[in-house]
C-alpha cells in the first residue's frame, strides 16, 4: 500500500481552503464586481450569437410560416366575409321583422278585415305604369280588385293575379281613379294618379272648403275599395272661378318608391258597376 | 343552341330590368336593357337570330308589364327593322349605327307605349311625358348603348366565329 506524500495532502488542503475561502466571499457579496468583470463580456458574446443564430434560424423557417400566415389570413378574411354576409342578412331580417311587427299591430287594430301578407319582388318595365308585382296569387286566396294596403295608408288594388303571383296597380298611376272624402269637411273627391307619380284630387266642388292638411280618406262609393282607408293629406289647392271644380295636389302616406311588404284585404269583394252605367249603344 | 341562349339571356335581363334598372329611375324614365341587347344583337355581323331574339325579348317584356300584350314585340320588331336598315348605311361605324338605333329605338317604344296608354282611355300630360319619361329615357339608354354593345359583339363573336379558309 502506497501511503501519500505530505506535500499532497498539503495541496490538497490549500484547495479545500481557498474553494472555502471562494464560497465564503462569494456568499458574502464580496465577489460581485469581479464576477461583473467576468460575466458582462461572456453575456454579451452570448447576446450577440443568440441573435446571429436566431436571425439565421428565422430566415431558414421563414417561407413555412409565410406560407400558415397566408393560410391563416385566408381563412380569417373568409371567415370575416361570411361574417359580414351574416351581419347584412341579420339587419335585413331586423328590418323586416320590424316591418311585419307594424303591420301585425295594423291587423290587431282593423280586426273588420282579413289580411294577407305579400312581397313586392319586382316593378313595371314600363315607365308609363305604375305597377308592382307581388309573390302572392291565386293559390293564396288572392283575386283581382282586391285593396292593397300597409300600415301607413292605401297602395292600390290587385289588377291581375296569376297562381304564384299578382300585379298591383298602384294609386298613382294615371289609370287609377278612387271616390274619396276629406275627413274634416266631409267633401267627397276623386283621386287621380298623375304619370308624374303624384297623385291628385278632382272634381272638389267649388263651394267646398278644403285646406292644406286635410285627411284624404276612401269614400267606400263606386264599391272598388272599403271605406276609411287613409291615403294621405292636401297639400295645395286649386281654385279657378272659371273653372267648374276645384282640383288640389296629395301627399301620399304611403312612400310608393321604398315599398317592401303589403298587406292585401282578402275579404273584401270588389263590387262590378260597369253593367250598371248606361251605354249610348243601348236604345 | 342560340335561341335557349336567348330564352336564358333574355330570362335573367328581365328579372335584373323589373328588379333593379326599374327601380333606380331618372326622374320617372328609366333604361331598356331589353331593347338595348336586341338593337346590340341586330347589329352584330353573321348573326342570323335577330328577329328571334326581338320575339324572345318582347315576350318577355310583355309579360312583365302591364301595357297591352304586343306593345313590346311591336315595338321591338319596329327596332330591329330600323337597326337592319341603319347597319346597312353606316356599317363602317357600328357604334354610331348603336347610338342611332338606341335613340330612334328608344322614341319609338315610348311612342307605342304612349299611344297605348291613350288608347286605354289614360289621359297623359304631353310635356311631361317629354321632360320626365323620354328624355331621361333617352339618356339613360345612349349611356348603357356602348357597354351593351361591346358585351353582345364578344357573345356574337363566341357564337359566330370566323371561319377561316386553310
Amino acid at each position: 500500500m502506497k501511503i501519500p506524500n505530505s506535500s499532497h495532502f498539503t495541496q490538497i488542503f490549500v484547495f479545500v481552503l481557498l474553494a472555502l475561502g471562494i464560497v465564503g466571499l462569494a456568499l458574502g457579496g464580496y465577489l460581485t464586481p469581479v464576477s461583473r468583470v467576468v460575466i458582462n463580456p461572456i453575456v454579451s458574446a452570448q447576446t450577440w450569437l443568440a441573435k446571429r443564430y436566431q436571425a439565421v434560424q428565422s430566415l431558414i423557417t421563414q417561407p413555412d410560416d409565410v406560407t400558415t400566415l397566408q393560410q391563416k389570413n385566408a381563412a380569417l378574411e373568409a371567415e370575416n366575409s361570411r361574417l359580414q354576409t351574416q351581419i347584412i342578412e341579420l339587419q335585413q331580417q331586423v328590418t323586416e321583422a320590424q316591418l311585419l311587427s307594424t303591420l301585425v299591430d295594423y291587423e290587431r287594430k282593423h280586426v273588420e278585415n282579413q289580411y294577407t301578407a305579400a312581397s313586392v319582388i319586382s316593378r313595371d318595365v314600363s315607365p308609363f305604369m305604375h305597377y308592382v308585382i307581388i309573390n302572392k296569387g291565386s293559390d293564396d286566396g288572392l283575386r283581382k280588385g282586391m285593396p292593397v294596403i300597409t300600415d301607413q295608408g292605401l297602395v292600390g288594388s290587385i289588377a291581375a293575379v296569376t297562381a304564384g303571383a299578382a300585379r298591383v296597380q298602384l294609386i298613382n298611376d294615371p289609370g287609377s281613379s278612387i271616390n274619396v272624402i276629406l275627413e274634416k269637411s266631409g267633401v267627397e273627391a276623386v283621386l287621380n294618379g298623375q304619370i308624374t307619380g303624384e297623385i291628385q284630387l278632382d272634381m272638389i266642388r267649388q263651394d267646398a272648403s278644403i285646406q292644406a292638411g286635410d285627411l284624404v280618406m276612401t269614400s267606400g262609393l263606386g264599391g272598388n275599395y272599403p271605406a276609411n282607408i287613409v291615403i294621405g293629406q292636401v297639400v295645395t289647392v286649386k281654385s279657378e272661378a272659371s273653372e267648374l271644380f276645384q282640383t288640389a295636389s296629395i301627399q301620399p302616406a304611403v312612400d310608393f318608391s321604398q315599398l317592401e311588404i303589403i298587406l292585401i284585404i282578402t275579404n273584401f269583394q270588389p263590387v262590378d258597376i260597369s253593367p250598371l252605367i248606361p251605354s249610348s249603344t243601348v236604345p | 343552341m342560340k335561341i335557349i341562349l336567348g330564352l336564358i339571356l333574355f330570362g335573367i335581363i328581365i328579372i335584373i330590368q323589373s328588379t333593379i334598372v326599374s327601380s333606380m329611375p331618372l326622374l320617372n324614365g328609366t333604361a331598356d336593357l331589353i331593347m338595348l341587347i336586341v338593337i346590340a344583337w341586330a347589329l352584330q355581323d353573321r348573326v342570323d337570330t335577330a328577329w328571334q331574339w326581338c320575339l324572345m325579348g318582347g315576350l318577355f317584356a310583355s309579360l312583365y308589364s302591364a301595357l297591352p300584350f304586343g306593345v313590346y314585340i311591336a315595338g321591338y320588331l319596329i327596332c330591329v327593322g330600323i337597326t337592319r336598315l341603319l347597319k346597312k348605311r353606316v356599317w363602317k361605324a357600328p357604334f354610331l349605327a348603336m347610338l342611332a338605333a338606341t335613340f330612334i329605338g328608344t322614341l319609338v317604344v315610348l311612342l307605342i307605349s304612349f299611344i297605348a296608354r291613350l288608347l286605354s282611355g289614360v289621359s297623359m300630360d304631353y310635356l311631361s311625358v317629354i321632360n320626365l319619361i323620354l328624355l331621361p329615357s333617352l339618356l339613360l339608354n345612349l349611356i348603357l348603348a356602348i357597354p351593351v354593345f361591346s358585351i353582345m359583339h364578344d357573345l356574337s363573336s363566341w357564337l359566330y366565329p370566323l371561319e377561316l379558309e386553310v
